[in-house]
C-alpha cells in the first residue's frame, strides 16, 4: 500500500471521526441524564448544517419557524401541567422563555437572511435555532414520557426522527447543499494537507471531550446530572430539579448536533435525510463506548471513522455494512463480559 | 386457558369478506399488507411486549424469508411450497446466529444493535450481485394448488390469513405453557427466573427465533404477492414501523398485533392519499404527521388500543380449579437426605472494598429451622445469593450434601433441592397467582415449545398445575389463585413466593424475610405451615426481623453483624448473648 494514501485515508477517518465523537458524546450524555436514545441526534446535525448553510446563501431556513411553533406548543405544555396552580411568575417566564425568544430569534432571522450576514452571525443563529428546536422538543415529546422505560423513549424517540426528517424535507427540498469553510485556509505537512476545516473540527472536538468530561466527573452539578440518570425519584428527594437535568441534556445534544452540522457542511454536501446515517455511525461509537464512557466513545468514533475511510477506498460498495458490521464483534464482546446484574423492568 | 370461539368467529368473519359482493378489490389488497405486517408484529408481541426484548431489526428477517424463496425459484426453479420450510429454516438460523450474539445483551444494547445489523443487513441486500442488488428479484412465480395460480390479491389472501391465524394460534399456545411462562417471566428480570431453573438465555433466543420464523413467513408470502422483491422493504425504517405497530396495537397482546398492523396500514393509506390534498406540499407529510402521532399514543396510551379495547368487553376470568388429584413426580433425590444439608465454610463476599460477607461458617441440619438474623446491612441477603448461585463467594466454599457447590450458577443450586423467596417480591405481577406458583414447578416438566404449541403438552401442564394449586391451599391462598400476582397485598405477595417455592419440592427452603408485611394472625399461620414442614422433613433457612416470630419458631439462630458471624445457640442463648445485644441496641450504659 502506497504510504500517502495510507495517510490520506487516516487523516480523513479522524475528521469523520471527530465527527462521530462529538454525536457519539452527545449520545451518550442524553442516554446518561434521560436514558433517551437520542435517534433525533442526526436531524440536529443536518438541521444545523442545512440552517446554516441556507443562511449563508441568503436564504430563510424553515427552523426559526418550526422552532417559534415548538415554543408555542412547549408553552401550551406548560399551561397545561400548571393549570391547577397558575401564578403570573411562572406564566411570564415560560413565555418568554418559550414565545418571546423563538420569536425574536425568528425576526432576527428575517430580517438578516436576505442580506447574507456573516459566517460568524450565521453559525450563531444556527446553533441558537437548534438549541431552541431541543430544549421544547424535550419539553413536548420526551418530558410527559420521563417516567416510562428505556423502550418506551427509545419509540418516542423514532417518532420525532420520523417527524423531524419529514419536516427537513419541507423546509430545505431534496436538494443537497454545501456551506462556507468556517476557517479557510490551509497549510501542508509532508505529504498531507490540513485546512482550516479540518482542524477547527479537531479543536472542537477535543475540548468538548475535555470539557464534558471534566464537567461530570468532578463538578457537583454534572454529578447531579448523574444521579437524575441512575435514579429519578432518589434525585428528586435530594433535591434534583430532573426536569432541568433534561433540558441541560437536550441543550447540550442539540448544541453538539448542530455544531457537528456547521462542521461537516463546508467539507461533504448534505441532504435532509443525511442526518441519520451520520448519528448511527456516532451510535456505533457510543454503543462500543457502553453508553457511559466519554474517552472510550472518543476513541471508537476515531475507530468507525477510520475503518469508513479505508473500506469506502478499498470496497467502497460495502462501506455501510463494514461500518454497521463493526458492532458484532463488539456486541459479542460485550455479551461474554455482560455482568449478571438485575435490572428491573417497567 | 381461553375461550378459542372469538378466534373461530374472526376467522369465518375473514374468509366471507372477499365473498361479499361490491367489496373494492382495494380492499383485499390492504388486508393482505395487514396480514403480513400482523405476522411480523405478532412476533415483536412476543419478543419485546412478553419477553422484553426489543428489536428494531425484523424488517431483515423478512427480507431473508423473501430472498430465500425469490433466489431459489428464479434461479433454481424450486417450487414455493418447497422454499416455504427453506425461507423459515433460513430466517430461523440466522436468527439463531445473530440472537446468540445480541440476545445476552441487556437492556439498551439490544434495540441498538439491532437497529445495527439491521441496517448492515439492508445494505448488504441492496449491494449483493446474486440478489440483484438495488433492483433486486423479479419474475417469482405465484403460489399455486394443482392448476389454480394464486395470481390476485383475492386469492393469495386465504393464504395470508391462514398463515396469520394459524400463527397467532401457536403463539397463543406457547404462551399458556410451561416454556411460556418461563417467557413472560424474562421481562422481569432474570434473576427469579433462573432460581427456578429457567434457563433464560435459551428462553429469550427461543422467542427471538420464534419472532424471526414468522418474519420469515411473511417474507415469503411477500414474495409471492408481490411476485418481486427489492431491499427497500427491509431496511431500518420498516424494522422501526413494525415495532411501532407492536406498540400502537398492545405489545403484549397477540391480537394487538393483528388490531396494530390494521390501524396502521389503514392509517398510512389514509394518509397518503388524503393529506396531499389537505396540506399541499412536497412529500412526506405523512411521515411528519405519523411521527407525531406515535409520540402521541405514547403519552396518551402507552399501553396501546388492544387493551383499551378489551376493557369494553366483559372481563372473562377461568375460575376453574385445576384437578389436584393429578400427581406429580417427585424430584429425583439424592439418596440420603439427613445430617447436614448445607455448609458455608468461610464464605466470603467484597464488593470492591466493601466486605459484605466476611468468613462466615455454618450448616443447616436436616429437620431443622435456622434463623440467620442481624441488624440491616448484616449480609443476610448476600449470604443468601451466594448460598442459591446468584453471586459467586470470593473466597470459602459452600457445599450442599457434602459436595462443593461453589459457583455453581441458580439452575445448578435448584436442582439440588434448594429454593427460594426474595426479600424484594419477585413475582410476575400480570401473571395470575397459579401461573407464577407453577413456575417453581418448571424443572418438575418437561414439555418443549414445540409440543406446547401443537397442544401435547396437556398432560404434563395439568399435573404442573395441579402441583401449583396444591402449594397455593397449602399455604392458604386458594381464594386468590386465579388472581393476578400483582392485585395481592405484599404479605399475600410473599405467602405466593413460599407456594412458588415449594413447588421445586425442596429438602432446604431459604426464606428471606417471609413475616414481613403480615398480620399477627398470619404471621402464626406462616409459623404453623414452617413447622409442618419441618415435621415433614424439610429444613428452613430464615432471613427475618421480626424477633417474637423468629425466637418461637427457629431450633438455631446464627447471628450476622457487618458480615461477620457473632454469634449461633438457640433462641435462648441468643437472647441474652452480649454480643448480640451490643449489636442490636448499641453498648449498655
Amino acid at each position: 500500500m502506497n504510504t500517502t494514501i495510507m495517510l490520506f485515508l487516516v487523516q480523513d477517518g479522524i475528521t469523520n471521526g471527530a465527527i462521530y465523537a462529538l454525536l457519539g458524546l452527545a449520545l451518550v450524555l442524553v442516554f446518561a441524564v434521560t436514558r433517551v436514545i437520542l435517534i433525533p441526534q442526526g436531524e440536529f446535525v443536518t438541521y444545523g448544517a442545512l440552517t446554516y448553510a441556507s443562511l449563508a446563501a441568503g436564504q430563510m431556513p424553515g427552523t426559526a419557524k418550526l422552532a417559534l411553533a415548538l415554543g408555542i406548543g412547549a408553552f401550551a405544555f406548560d399551561l397545561f401541567v400548571a393549570r391547577k396552580a397558575l401564578h403570573g411568575r411562572l406564566v411570564v417566564r415560560s413565555f418568554i422563555a418559550n414565545v418571546v425568544l423563538p420569536a425574536i430569534v425568528l425576526a432576527l432571522t428575517l430580517s438578516l437572511a436576505a442580506q447574507k450576514p456573516p459566517v460568524a452571525v450565521c453559525i450563531a443563529l444556527s446553533l441558537v435555532i437548534v438549541a431552541m428546536i431541543g430544549l421544547y422538543l424535550y419539553r413536548i415529546a420526551f418530558q410527559p414520557l420521563a417516567h416510562t422505560s428505556v423502550l418506551v423513549l427509545l419509540i418516542a424517540s423514532v417518532g420525532v426522527h420520523l417527524a423531524l426528517q419529514g419536516l427537513g424535507l419541507l423546509f430545505f427540498g431534496a436538494e443537497g447543499q454545501r456551506g462556507p469553510a468556517v476557517l479557510s485556509g490551509a497549510f501542508t505537512a509532508g505529504a498531507l494537507r490540513f485546512t482550516g476545516q479540518s482542524i477547527t473540527v479537531y479543536a472542537i472536538t477535543i475540548a468538548f471531550i475535555v470539557a464534558l468530561w471534566l464537567f461530570f466527573g468532578l463538578t457537583l452539578y454534572g454529578k447531579a446530572l448523574r444521579a437524575t440518570a441512575v435514579n429519578r425519584l432518589g434525585a428528586r428527594l435530594a433535591g434534583i430539579r430532573t426536569t432541568l437535568s433534561g433540558q441541560i441534556a437536550f441543550l447540550l445534544a442539540s448544541v453538539i448536533g448542530a455544531l457537528s452540522g456547521i462542521l461537516i457542511v463546508p467539507i461533504t454536501t448534505l441532504y435532509y435525510d443525511s442526518g441519520f446515517l451520520i448519528g448511527l455511525k456516532g451510535f456505533v461509537a457510543a454503543i462500543i463506548g457502553g453508553l457511559v464512557s466519554y474517552p472510550l466513545t472518543a476513541v471508537a468514533a476515531l475507530v468507525v471513522g477510520i475503518v469508513e475511510a479505508f473500506s469506502s477506498f478499498y470496497a467502497s460498495n460495502y462501506k455501510e455494512v463494514i461500518v454497521f458490521m463493526l458492532l458484532i464483534p463488539v456486541l459479542l464482546l460485550r455479551s461474554l463480559a455482560a455482568p449478571a446484574v438485575e435490572e428491573e423492568k417497567d | 386457558m381461553q375461550s378459542r370461539l372469538p378466534i373461530l368467529v374472526f376467522a369465518i368473519l375473514m374468509a366471507a369478506i372477499p365473498l361479499i359482493p361490491g367489496v373494492p378489490p382495494f380492499w383485499i389488497v390492504l388486508l393482505d399488507n395487514i396480514g403480513l405486517a400482523a405476522l411480523v408484529a405478532m412476533g415483536l408481541v412476543l419478543l419485546t411486549g412478553v419477553g422484553g426484548l426489543t428489536s428494531f431489526g425484523q424488517a431483515a428477517f423478512v427480507g431473508f424469508g423473501a430472498y430465500t424463496t425469490a433466489v431459489l425459484t428464479t434461479a433454481y426453479g424450486l417450487s414455493p411450497w418447497l422454499t416455504l420450510p427453506l425461507s423459515l429454516v433460513v430466517s430461523g438460523s440466522l436468527a439463531v446466529l445473530l440472537g446468540l450474539i445480541t440476545v445476552r445483551l441487556s437492556g439498551h444494547y439490544l434495540p441498538l444493535g439491532t437497529l445495527a445489523w439491521g441496517l448492515g443487513l439492508f445494505y448488504l441486500f441492496s449491494k449483493l450481485e446474486f440478489l440483484g442488488r438495488n433492483d433486486g428479484i423479479s419474475a417469482i412465480p405465484p403460489l399455486s394448488i394443482g392448476a389454480f395460480k394464486m395470481l390476485s390479491p383475492g386469492s393469495i389472501y386465504y393464504a395470508i390469513w391462514v398463515a396469520v391465524i394459524l400463527s397467532a394460534l401457536l403463539t397463543m399456545n406457547l404462551l399458556d405453557s410451561r416454556t411460556g411462562r418461563a417467557i413472560r417471566a424474562l421481562r422481569r428480570g432474570h434473576v427469579a427466573a433462573e432460581a427456578f431453573g429457567v434457563h433464560t438465555p435459551r428462553a429469550k433466543l427461543l422467542v427471538f427465533i420464534h419472532a424471526a420464523v414468522l418474519a420469515g413467513l411473511s417474507g415469503w408470502l411477500y414474495a409471492h404477492l408481490q411476485r418481486a422483491v427489492n431491499p427497500t422493504p427491509f431496511g431500518a425504517h420498516m424494522g422501526i414501523e413494525y415495532l411501532f405497530i407492536a406498540v400502537v396495537g398492545g405489545a403484549g397482546y397477540v391480537w394487538g398485533g393483528v388490531l396494530g398492523a390494521a390501524i396502521v396500514v389503514i392509517l398510512k393509506e389514509v394518509l397518503q392519499s388524503y393529506l396531499p390534498l389537505i396540506l399541499p406540499g412536497s412529500g412526506q407529510v405523512e411521515t411528519i404527521v405519523f411521527g407525531i402521532m406515535l409520540v402521541a399514543l405514547l403519552q396518551l396510551a402507552p399501553g396501546g388500543l388492544w387493551p383499551w379495547l378489551m376493557s369494553f368487553f366483559p372481563e372473562r376470568t377461568d375460575g376453574r380449579k385445576p384437578d389436584t388429584s393429578l400427581k406429580l413426580e417427585h424430584r429425583t433425590r439424592a439418596p440420603a437426605e439427613t445430617g447436614v444439608l448445607l455448609q458455608v465454610e468461610k464464605a466470603r463476599k467484597q464488593f470492591g472494598g466493601v466486605v459484605a460477607v466476611n468468613n462466615v461458617s455454618f450448616d443447616v441440619q436436616a429437620r431443622e429451622i435456622v434463623a440467620l438474623i442481624g441488624p440491616n446491612g448484616a449480609g443476610k441477603s448476600t449470604t443468601f445469593n451466594l448460598i442459591t448461585g446468584v453471586l459467586s463467594a470470593t473466597s470459602g466454599s459452600i457445599s450442599v450434601l457434602g459436595r462443593k457447590v461453589d459457583n455453581a450458577p441458580p439452575q445448578e443450586i435448584v436442582k439440588l433441592g434448594i429454593s427460594r423467596t426474595f426479600q424484594h417480591v419477585k413475582l410476575v405481577p400480570d401473571m395470575t397467582v397459579l401461573e407464577n406458583v407453577a413456575i417453581g414447578a418448571h424443572l418438575r416438566g418437561h414439555s418443549g415449545p414445540i409440543s406446547s404449541m401443537l397442544r401435547l403438552d396437556r398432560a404434563d401442564e395439568a399435573k404442573l398445575l395441579a402441583e401449583a394449586a396444591r402449594q397455593i391451599e397449602r399455604v392458604g391462598l386458594a381464594e386468590q389463585m386465579h388472581q393476578l400476582a400483582g392485585s395481592l397485598s405484599l404479605g399475600q405477595q410473599r405467602i405466593v413466593e413460599i407456594a412458588r417455592a415449594l413447588c421445586v419440592d425442596p429438602m432446604l427452603l431459604l426464606l428471606d424475610e417471609p413475616a414481613a408485611g403480615l398480620r399477627h394472625m398470619e404471621k402464626q399461620r406462616l409459623a404453623a405451615l414452617l413447622r409442618e414442614l419441618r415435621d415433614g422433613g424439610m429444613s428452613v433457612l430464615l432471613v427475618e426481623h421480626d424477633m417474637g416470630f423468629v425466637m418461637n419458631l427457629a431450633d438455631r439462630i446464627v447471628v450476622l453483624d457487618f458480615g461477620t458471624k457473632i454469634a449461633e445457640g438457640t433462641p435462648a442463648t441468643i437472647k441474652t448473648n452480649p454480643e448480640v445485644i451490643k449489636a442490636y441496641l448499641g453498648v449498655a450504659a
